[in-house]
């Protein structure tokens, strides 16, 4: 991404522990540009906490990230901590509005890293129509965090038309998939150290707010769950699923939307995609009347255009997700027990 | 996939199975020797696509499986008491030792990392000139050849502060011990493709004529497996017992002269440990005396007793095809991937790990 604010022109080079201290260092940072820089009426109060007024019921949701590198292909740890949060209350069937931030930053940071993620923020937070109004920043010894952590919480208010839940699942319901699966994690494992491989992946991190309330707006309570498939990939969601609720679900190989590249990568490291983390897709479980016209609706948003109809919930095997290969064969999918670990051969 | 979506056509496949139903006229046992035909089997669903009268028997060809537990513990040893900078392939990591797994050193503040090459772990070497590195080679004869490069790569540029520690196995004595072996009832075997890349075919040729068994040289695309079933079951059908290459897209009679010459610098045979299974003459690779220097279980003299494994583990008769996972009275129960009794609870490519995972059709 291209820096678009320039940088403001400071005495120091890098973070130290003194930055995080509260006193005149942390006010020399902070007053260099991030207030500036993600300005809005509440967080310009600078309060101790934020002002809000919110209408209805609302959703709330918080998450931490922590990525290595920071800097990935596709985006950066800063519109990840921004994206993460808008696509979890967006999963509620809210509109995110607030956002809080706070980061702990490893002392070393150099200031144009932090810059530049605080520029994807602002920008992030600008594209899905959210502010952040509070905040807070520390500073740990070198060697007792990995350059910087990031935490978002967030509120927003619930769409009238949604009504989201496990328990809105019925038999019958078909089940989309956003876009292209497995894309974060191998764009981030393509650039980790000692397993960096040539590609041309990107990150998928992406704001799904608008699509999601797209969708409701005019779908409604056709839409009975969605989900977002970070961590674990789309296996463990749907299994997780699968568990809490006592349906059986199946899906087809086949109809698994996955970049060319992607699938390759996953193929040379021995790795399975639907257990490769995404940031900027979701899983919709919608009604069978209506996953003709919401898959054709999603398709022409550009979150959705690789949008498909991936399984179905059935009676059969219930709490089990069984996969058809792309030979007609049937595996049940299960959660792995750690981290997927690379093949020998 | 260019070269990959070729190999998993549904049309194809279902002709091919069509073919082996219209083929086989009695039961028969066929052993895929090597656990990426394991994982392909159970990744595509295939066994249970298969007429009832072929039961596919999982081999030993899983190296995380077959990696002896002493040699864990010395690679954990190196790790934290040595503080050697370890570097390991990825699905070694979890695999338990006596105590604890190298992923569990590693919580604990060890330096253990996970590569794909072998030659990255020199180049580590290379940039932190005050520490030990070592690289846990284990693999079958596929991975031989780029654990040997390592070795010479290093002695070439002389980085003097790495080594491997090596594990490795071989194929056709896993073949010969599996048929050697009273309990056993294999009547063909699927070879493995890619050891055969680098091998070649020759050595398979006395073994079927030694045991009267088929064996087909056979890739890891659900087409590649199905194929070389057919092969096998022809054979059976016809009472012939020949070695034929169903991977000649990649395998050449005479293998991978190059790939051969590099292990034969570096390593030398020697009877090898195969963990659940016990020694097997001449099975493996030791580093030769000239780069002793690079081996580092003479490089660091260490010495660690025997444990004894998990005595309800049946993993020796679960490699050799004499049990099914589900026959153990542990499996599922006290023994599961995130507490594995047993190393082919580990890998995805071990036998009882592929059951518990992706056969779940069968309740446990």
């Amino acid at each position: 991404m291209q820096l678009q604010c320039p940088m403001p022109i400071l005495d120091f080079d890098i973070i130290t522990l003194g930055h995080g201290s509260g006193g005149m260092l942390t006010n020399k940072l902070l007053d260099s540009g991030v207030f500036d820089l993600l300005s809005n009426d509440i967080l310009d109060e600078r309060h101790d906490g934020a002002f809000l007024e919110l209408h209805g019921k609302i959703a709330f949701s918080t998450d931490s990230f922590l990525v290595s590198p920071i800097f990935f292909p596709g985006g950066n740890i800063g519109e990840l901590a921004v994206n993460g949060t808008v696509n979890d209350l967006a999963m509620c069937g809210a509109s995110p509005k607030y956002l809080s931030l706070s980061f702990i930053i490893e002392e070393g940071l150099p200031v144009k890293d932090f810059w530049e993620i605080l520029v994807s923020i602002k920008i992030a937070c600008e594209k899905a129509g959210v502010k952040i109004v509070t905040g807070d920043t520390k500073v740990v010894e070198k060697g007792k965090g990995d350059k910087i952590f990031i935490n978002t919480s967030g509120v927003g208010t619930i769409n009238p038309k949604a009504n989201i839940g496990k328990k809105n699942i019925q038999i019958g319901d078909k089940i989309i998939v956003s876009g292209n699966i497995a894309s974060h994690g191998m764009a981030i494992l393509s650039v980790r150290e000692g397993l960096e491989f040539d590609s041309e992946i990107q990150s998928d991190t992406t704001y799904l707010n608008h699509c999601v309330e797209d969708l409701l707006n005019n779908f409604g309570t056709d839409i009975h769950l969605l989900t977002d498939p970070t961590r674990g990939g789309v296996a463990t969601v749907l299994k997780e699923i699968a568990e809490a609720t006592a349906v059986g679900i199946e899906i087809y190989q086949k109809n698994l939307p996955i970049d060319d590249q992607v699938a390759s990568a996953c193929e040379l490291l021995g790795l399975d995609s639907l257990y490769v983390a995404n940031e900027g897709l979701f899983i919709a479980f919608v009604s069978e009347e209506k996953a003709a016209v919401i898959l054709e609706k999603l398709r022409q948003d550009t979150k959705g255009r690789n949008a498909k109809i991936i399984g179905t919930v059935v009676a059969n095997h219930p709490k089990q997700v069984v996969l058809e290969s792309a030979i007609g064969g049937k595996r049940v999918i299960s959660m792995l027990p750690g981290e997927q670990l690379p093949r020998i051969c | 996939m260019k070269y990959l979506s070729e190999y998993r056509d549904p049309e194809l496949a279902k002709k091919y199975l069509e073919e082996i139903k219209n083929t086989v006229s009695r039961p028969w046992s066929i052993m895929e020797v090597c656990g990426g035909q394991t994982h392909s089997l159970v990744k595509n669903g295939i066994i249970e696509m298969l007429p009832d009268k072929i039961t596919m028997i999982h081999g030993p060809g899983c190296p995380v499986c077959v990696t002896p537990l002493n040699l864990i513990d010395k690679a954990i040893h190196l790790a934290t008491e040595k503080e050697a900078i370890l570097c390991s392939f990825g699905d070694m990591l979890r695999v338990p030792g006596s105590q604890k797994s190298l992923l569990q050193a590693k919580a604990e503040g060890a330096d253990v990392r996970i590569l794909y090459s072998p030659l990255e772990a020199v180049k580590i070497a290379e940039e932190n000139p005050e520490k030990e590195v070592v690289f846990f080679a284990v693999g079958f004869e596929t991975t031989a050849p780029a654990n040997a490069l390592s070795v010479v790569h290093a002695d070439r540029r002389n980085v003097k502060n790495y080594s491997i520690l090596a594990s490795h196995v071989l194929v056709p004595p896993a073949i010969k011990a599996v048929m050697d072996d009273k309990e056993s009832q294999i009547d063909g075997f699927l070879a493995a493709g890619h050891v055969c890349t680098i091998m070649g075919n020759t050595e398979y040729h006395p073994l079927s004529t030694k045991y009267k068994v088929p064996i087909v040289v056979t890739g890891f695309e659900p087409l590649d497996v199905l194929q070389g079933i057919l092969m096998v079951i022809r054979q059976l059908e016809q009472s012939k017992s020949e070695v034929e290459n169903q991977y000649a897209r990649i395998v050449r009679e005479e293998g991978n002269l190059d790939a051969q010459k590099v292990i034969n610098e570096v390593f030398e045979v020697r009877n090898q440990m195969w963990r659940g299974i016990g020694e097997i003459p001449d099975s493996g690779y030791a580093v030769r005396d000239k780069y002793a220097g690079y081996d580092a279980i003479r490089k660091f003299d260490i010495f660690i007793d025997e444990a004894p494994e998990n005595p309800l583990c049946i993993s020796g008769q679960i490699m050799k095809g004499i049990k099914k996972p589900y026959e153990c009275s542990q499996f599922g129960k006290t023994c599961k991937p995130e507490n594995p009794l047993g190393a082919p609870m580990v890998s995805s490519e071990g036998a009882c790990a592929a059951y518990y995972h992706f056969s779940g059709m069968v309740e446990i």
